[in-house]
């Protein structure tokens, strides 16, 4: 059989999952949740040290970017000005050139600021950075970001940290399947049959934070999302029987006593 | 002596200070950090070359958690 291998912008990831850091009651819950996620890409945002508490722990004391491949977000950015000055300074940090765009357009919803986030991408692409996208379910939209270079198109399932799971179903196949790049389901995941359904779609990934975070047992979820990952990219590549209205009996109706 | 804004906060320094010797008072020389001076991304082949001057504005930045 063909092995399954998943790609973005030519960098092999064994784990189709990839996990946020943020929210964790500590560091070392982090690192745990990582290590039973089975991820090998977290999420991380850049933000000022504190140089007055010199001693406060800081993420890559737990968390060995040698091992684990950072993916340096720009959550909290509201403008292209803002996403795209996080991003060089994440670029000179580390030396990498895969980034994740979230450029938000409103506080309530975290929805994201599509004619700022098709901007950045242009100019970041033409910078060289290879750029995952955090975009609206909108097919038109998500096919503009890959017309424009993006290494991943990230929809949203529904807005972020809200667990309500895949709300629009429809869009998202449209989208998997006009896209040539990777499909990563980003935002609204809530629980481990979320993302099993995400990757049965045939969606190539999926991007969890506050459902793993927000668990009562976040080790525990994160084990459970490994799972449900593997699980529903199985089940998408074993190909689904199809559906009918009617019983079709599974015991043979000949011989019957 | 000059003062400067170190990630928003006022900091008195000597004359001659380069940006290297800030990072090194606060222990940060040896940390995963990106430095912007007056809006500038500073390389860290250049830290030592940096000579900062009153009223400069220095950003200070690391990875932290996040989604």
């Amino acid at each position: 059989m063909k092995k399954d291998i998943f790609k973005i912008a030519n960098i092999k990831l064994k784990s189709r999952l990839i996990v946020g850091t943020g929210k964790y009651k500590n560091f070392k819950e982090t690192a745990k949740a990582i290590e039973a996620s089975g991820a090998n890409m977290v999420t991380v945002a850049v933000r000022r040290v504190n140089i007055i508490d010199k001693k406060k722990p800081i993420l890559t004391d737990y968390v060995d970017p040698k091992k684990i491949i950072f993916l340096p977000n720009t959550a909290g950015c509201f403008n292209s000005n803002e996403a795209l000055r996080t991003l060089r300074l994440a670029r000179e940090m580390g030396g990498w050139k895969l980034v994740k765009l979230e450029v938000l357009g409103d506080k309530k919803t975290l929805y994201p600021n599509m004619i700022e986030t098709l901007k950045s991408t242009k100019i970041l692409v033409k910078e060289g950075f290879k750029v995952m996208v955090y975009c609206t379910d909108d097919p038109l939209l998500a096919k503009k970001l890959e017309d424009f270079g993006a290494s991943a198109i990230m929809p949203l399932a529904s807005p972020i940290g809200s667990g309500l799971g895949l709300q629009n179903k429809m869009n998202i196949s449209l989208i998997i399947k006009q896209c040539k790049v990777p499909v990563i389901v980003d935002a609204g995941i809530g629980t481990a049959s979320d993302a099993t359904i995400a990757m049965e779609m045939g969606c190539d990934g999926v991007l969890i934070n506050s459902a793993i975070a927000n668990a009562k047992k976040p080790i525990k979820m994160a084990s459970a999302f490994k799972n449900a990952v593997i699980s529903g990219r199985e089940s998408f590549l074993a190909g689904r029987m199809k559906k009918s209205f009617f019983a079709t009996p599974s015991s043979p109706t000949q011989g019957l006593i | 002596m000059a003062k400067i804004q170190l990630n928003g906060k006022k900091v008195t320094i000597k004359s001659k200070t380069t940006i290297y010797d800030i990072l090194k008072r606060f222990k940060l020389n040896n940390k995963k950090v990106a430095i912007e001076h007056n809006g500038t991304i500073i390389s860290k082949s250049n830290f030592k070359k940096k000579y900062l001057k009153n009223n400069d504005k220095i950003e200070v930045v690391h990875f932290i958690g996040g989604g």
